[in-house]
């Protein structure tokens, strides 16, 4: 599959090695060249410098043939609205965002934005781990 | 009309003022506390501290009984979201985005805000004004910009000069308005009107008729 990550944080980079792995070809994009850094040394895919809220960036970065658009920014509002981008306007047939705020998270899941809110996620996991 | 502002800088506080002398209820959001307190101080308790991205802080506010919404952070993509939850989640009437990339325009009317405003474009445009060599300047777009009235300045060395209007053949759903000469000022022409160098026409076209009538009457 062919899979473009916005975002190179910490989920993004962990990610995009798992993926490219697993012989998908990934596409990681990031404003900040400096967060490639956390990219494993293994990876193969494509690292590129670009605002993915952007046509020219999209496009640089293959969007006309992606399979799969996720975003793992820090901002839930820059990974709904690229995510929007993606699904709506370049039909990506599959998008998946990170969305921080669990009322946000339902409000674009019930919009047909497939998301993962890491705050709810996490809070489930520890209170079993607490009561377990 | 009860409307809420969400951001609070510049034009935020602008807006607001406007509003309220209007005698419209009106409520800023805004997320920096010493901005918030500013704000109250220059127009009272109208304002609110907190993200108008959250639907908690939408609700804590009545978003629900809004009749709109206009977002002016200068992110576009928080004046998005603010707009996207006020309307799905609050079904407020009307919700109006700032936009400060004006590729943008297209891809929020997409996702169903029902206005925006690009101040880049605005700024852009009142430049161009200014600038004695653009041949074209646009002054309103209606029907979401499908109809333009532009105003196109007719070049002293133009071969359109000394014509009378009658005599070109405009595309389609285009016409004169307005010429406003150097020195007999603005008028109303007519088929007969003969154009003038330097006259200021003001016409109305299609967006894809733009083009032709720029080409038309400024004699290229």
């Amino acid at each position: 599959m062919n899979v473009i990550i916005m975002g190179c944080g910490r989920v993004g980079a962990q990610l995009a090695g798992m993926l490219d792995a697993e012989g998908h070809k990934v596409t990681i994009i990031d404003v900040e060249p400096y967060s490639f850094r956390r990219l494993p040394s293994t990876f193969n895919g494509l690292a590129m410098v670009g605002n993915g809220l952007e046509e020219e960036s999209l496009k640089k970065a293959g969007i006309e043939e992606a399979d799969v658009f996720v975003t793992v920014t820090q901002g839930d509002n820059r990974n709904v609205m690229a995510c929007q981008i993606a699904k709506h306007i370049y039909h990506v047939p599959k998008v998946v965002s990170r969305i921080y705020d669990p009322i946000r998270e339902e409000m674009y899941h019930n919009l047909g934005i497939e998301s993962v809110s890491p705050t709810k996620v996490v809070a489930e996991l520890l209170k079993d781990r607490i009561e377990g | 009309m009860y409307i809420i502002i969400v951001g609070g800088g510049e034009v935020g506080y602008h807006l607001a003022r406007i509003l309220l002398s209007d005698g419209h209820e009106v409520l800023i959001l805004e997320q920096d506390a010493a901005r918030c307190e500013r704000l109250t101080e220059e127009l009272g308790g109208v304002v609110h501290r907190g993200d108008g991205c959250e639907a908690a802080t939408l609700e804590s506010v009545g978003t629900g009984r809004a009749d709109m919404l206009v977002a002016v952070t200068d992110g576009d993509e928080d004046n998005l979201v603010a707009c996207q939850v006020a309307k799905h989640k609050f079904s407020v009437p009307r919700t109006i985005a700032r936009i400060t990339n004006p590729k943008n325009e297209t891809i929020f009317e997409m996702l169903g805000i029902d206005a925006t405003v690009s101040s880049t474009n605005l700024i852009l445009a009142h430049i161009e004004q200014e600038l004695p060599s653009h041949p074209v300047i646009p002054l309103l777009k209606l029907k979401s910009g499908t109809v333009e009235v532009v105003e196109v300045k007719v070049p002293p060395d133009s071969k359109v000069v000394g014509k009378k209007i009658g005599s070109f053949r405009f595309p389609k759903g285009s016409a004169v308005l307005l010429v406003i000469g150097k020195e007999k000022g603005p008028f109303i022409p007519t088929n007969e009107t003969v154009l003038e160098a330097e006259d200021e026409v003001v016409v109305i076209t299609s967006a894809e008729n733009e083009e032709a009538m720029r080409s038309i009457l400024s004699g290229k």
